[in-house]
């Protein structure tokens, strides 16, 4: 399955990747290569075989809704690289081209 | 003068137990070792100077979070973050009195096989330090061959415990899948991340796996586990030893391992194991490419919160999502953009069901072969590496290359299969791992084979050159 470029582009804005230019082009080719290996999984016809999302069979694990300490804001700041108050600063959102994807 | 080289854990606390030697001492010993040879090696990235404990020192690999300590995961993207809580494993290890040496060097967020793509730089295997020590716990494993560590934790994926240990000579466990918290560990892929005990005995193994196990009330993937029994049999007697066919034949497979796995297997026989061959039709086959769509895939949302907002690195911009993008960018090595990406795509709209829901359709393959194989027999023996160790820089610039070192430690992990490596001999001087797989929780069986077969190979478990 040979990836192109602006699907490398797309998959990078979900991501939230900023991919310099050297990157796209080298993703653009190992993404292929892998995606062409790992494609292997579509030889087999599994349409009778459910999906396994979580190897062991354990079912809603479950507490008493009691509202037990959590953690001090101190402690939620500590590796705050911008703070305001109890706030996390970050530049404001204002739309751009690639955010309104 | 304690010698760190040969000396166990086992030994280590029955000197403390006896007065013989002091916690300040057993330190004092790995300080000096880690002083003489960790310069070459660079198994660690972050030393401790000292703890309130006083028992058995350990190492921990640096994805699992000890509070107050930096951990980086081998990652630009944490290189100053410093947790403000304990993962529960080292929470354990701490309630027991264990010291912390400090945090070992590991492929960026475990993305890796040979630990070269940490962004501190590789670890060195002490057997042969142009080579690889595998990955992406090397450090760990490099820690307890080159007695920079009586033991230490690593955490396992796709390999990440069993390799290395093959790499270097020791023992490693990926138990089974629920038996170790993974509360405070960096996630890769929830549904496969593992800790586990780097030793270099057996008898360690049991002894560390024991003090980390069992149900956590802080991760709900955990459950409770069988009381752990410290191997001492010294034969198999009544074991039905299985050989899968497609494990010790699969392509890529060096003679000098298979010479090495096939002599253990005859010493199985000799030890009073009944042996017999299975298959393993399409998990080996097709193993890989399930788990490089799955892990991937989630490590594609695991890895979503490194944005620059609450720790870790910030790139600053003029509005968020240049920040967040650009801080990505900046943080994120080659591995870890290129796993993002994988798994980004195969979550995608229009691609989900190719790609991601058919890999959670061959994992049930996988599981129920497993299943199958285990109505016959109660261990399944495979070399844990197709290679010995690879020179650094080999397989560096191939991504599938080094993928391919995985091969035959996958399978069991897509099924959450507890699976251990213990080292079985040499080739071209270079230790061979022996995988000995196992059911889900069948920890002590495994300790108990371990422990046997150990005992008649008679491995030494010091690096030739370090002797």
């Amino acid at each position: 399955m040979a990836i192109t470029r602006e699907d490398v582009l797309h998959v990078a804005a979900l991501a939230r990747l900023e991919l310099t230019e050297d990157e796209i082009v080298r993703l653009t080719e190992q993404l292929s290569d892998i995606l062409a290996a790992v494609g292997k999984v579509s030889e087999l016809d599994l349409s009778d075989v459910p999906p396994t999302s979580h190897p062991l069979a354990v079912v809603n694990v479950l507490r008493p809704d009691e509202p037990s300490p959590s953690l001090p804001l101190e402690d939620v700041f500590a590796n705050a690289p911008d703070r305001e108050g109890e706030f996390f600063r970050v530049p404001p959102t204002g739309a751009t081209e690639e955010s309104s994807a | 003068m304690l010698d760190t080289l040969r000396l166990t854990a086992e030994e280590a606390q029955g000197l403390l137990e006896r007065g013989e030697v002091s916690g300040g001492e057993l330190r004092d010993a790995y300080r000096a070792a880690i002083e003489a040879r960790d310069e070459e090696l660079h198994c660690f990235l972050t030393l401790v100077d000292g703890d309130d404990n006083d028992g058995v020192p350990i190492a921990l690999k640096d994805v699992i979070s000890t509070k107050g300590v930096r951990t980086t995961a081998g990652s630009k993207i944490l290189d100053d973050y410093v947790p403000v809580f304990d993962s529960t494993v080292a929470s354990r290890c701490k309630a027991a009195g264990l010291q912390l040496l400090g945090k070992t060097n590991t492929d960026e967020f475990a993305m890796g096989s040979s630990t070269e793509n940490s962004a501190y730089g590789p670890s060195r295997n002490p057997w042969d330090p142009e080579r690889v020590p595998g990955g992406s716990g090397g450090g760990s494993a490099a820690a307890v061959a080159a007695g920079l560590a009586p033991w230490a934790l690593g955490s396992d994926t796709g390999g990440s415990i069993k390799q290395p240990a093959a790499l270097c000579g020791n023992v490693g466990l990926r138990p089974t899948y629920g038996t170790v918290s993974r509360y405070g560990i960096v996630a890769f892929a929830s549904s496969l991340d593992q800790v586990g005990p780097v030793t270099k005995t057996v008898r360690d193994n049991a002894l560390l796996y024991g003090i980390i196990s069992g149900r956590d009330e802080y991760d709900s993937t955990t459950v409770d586990v069988p009381a752990v029994e410290l191997p001492d049999a010294q034969d198999l007697k009544g074991l039905r030893v299985g050989i899968p066919r497609e494990l010790n034949e699969a392509e890529g497979i060096e003679p000098g391992v298979t010479v090495a796995v096939r002599r253990a297997i005859d010493l199985c026989s000799e030890l009073g194991a009944d042996v017999g061959e299975c298959e393993l039709p399409r998990s080996v086959e097709y193993g890989l490419a399930c788990y490089y769509l799955i892990a991937p895939a989630e490590a594609s949302s695991n890895l979503a919160r490194y944005d620059g907002v609450r720790y870790g690195l910030r790139v600053p911009a003029d509005n968020y999502y240049e920040m967040v993008a650009r801080t990505r960018d900046a943080g994120f090595g080659a591995e870890p953009k290129r796993r993002i990406m994988l798994g980004t795509y195969a979550l995608s709209a229009g691609y989900y069901e190719a790609y991601y829901g058919q890999a959670q359709k061959v994992r049930t393959v996988i599981s129920r072969e497993f299943a199958d194989a285990f109505e016959r027999f109660d261990v399944l023996l495979s070399p844990t590496s197709p290679t010995v160790a690879f020179r650094i820089g080999e397989k560096a610039e191939n991504p599938l290359a080094m993928y391919l070192a995985d091969v035959l430690t996958i399978p069991p992990n897509m099924a959450g299969l507890p699976g251990m490596s213990i080292p079985c001999g040499l080739s071209e001087g270079l230790p061979v791992g022996l995988q000995l797989i196992g059911a889900q929780f069948s920890e002590n069986m495994l300790f108990r084979t371990g422990h046997a077969l150990e005992q008649a190979i008679g491995f030494d478990t010091v690096p030739e050159r370090l002797r």
